[in-house]
């Protein structure tokens, strides 16, 4: 059985500025298990799509100078695996696996190219996404460091 | 590192030299910035140099993409020039290499 080792809960603000905060907190946690620049980079990537989605698509809806939430949880395991969940309370995703499509976007027009999914798959070892319309999303990723 | 872009006219050329972290926050006044001095200059090639990207998500093929599509509308090109491996794995993922007025060369 794999144990936790090390957890890590944060909460900010749903705001564009706030990607590379994310994705530097995670990356700064994630370091406890030595991983490689490499394997850095790639969660570093993953966590910036994840978060960008809760902006662009999550929280489009809501009124103007009301601002949602980003909540990022990380745990480090003992078997040199990384989990990172990030969840919104947003608008949620009618249909999860057209969504996860590559270049499937509703995204701006110009802003987006439908590729956020397919490198959050690509750059970690596992991706789950779950979501309820109204309610909000979650997504899971994991990842495998080198031995 | 580069915080900032920097675009500089050459003949019938446009060269922008993207900055350090290219991601979806970055990317809005990048493409206002590119956009701005493509429409003034109008020309020929648009050369995108992403040697000093130290980091960059898929808000930076959107951003390939959206100028190409500028771009193709003036008649112009877009050269994607300066990629890192890293880089380059994450332009092959998006394909954008077959684009009709792009070309990519690391």
């Amino acid at each position: 059985m794999k144990r936790v080792i090390n957890e890590m809960k944060v909460r900010l603000d749903a705001r564009s500025e706030n990607e590379s905060v994310a994705r530097s907190i995670v990356s700064a946690f994630a370091a406890g298990l030595d991983p490689t620049v490499e394997e850095l980079a790639d969660l570093r990537c993953a966590v910036s799509e994840a978060v960008t989605n809760c902006i662009v698509h999550a929280y489009r809806d809501l009124p103007e100078g009301q601002i949602g939430y980003i909540y990022i949880s990380v745990r480090l395991y003992d078997a040199r695996e990384i989990s990172v969940e990030i969840s919104d309370n947003g608008c949620g995703i009618p249909d999860v696996e057209r969504a996860r499509t590559p270049f499937y976007t509703t995204g701006p027009e110009g802003e987006r190219c439908g590729m956020g999914f397919l490198v959050m798959e690509s750059f970690t070892d596992s991706l789950t996404v779950k979501s309820r319309v109204g309610k909000g999303t979650t997504v899971l990723m994991r990842k495998i460091l080198h031995p | 590192m580069n915080e900032e872009i920097r675009i500089y006219e050459e003949e019938h050329k446009l060269r922008a030299l993207l900055p350090g972290e290219i991601d979806h926050h970055a990317a809005r006044t990048l493409r206002e910035k590119i956009d701005k001095k493509m429409f003034e200059s109008h020309p020929d090639v648009l050369l995108l140099d992403f040697s000093g990207v130290k980091f960059m998500d898929s808000s930076g093929i959107g951003l390939i993409l959206g100028r190409a599509e500028i771009a193709m509308e003036m008649g112009a090109t877009v050269q994607v020039v300066g990629l890192s491996p890293r880089l380059e794995r994450l332009i092959l993922l998006s394909g954008v290499e077959k684009m009709k007025n792009i070309t990519v060369r690391r």
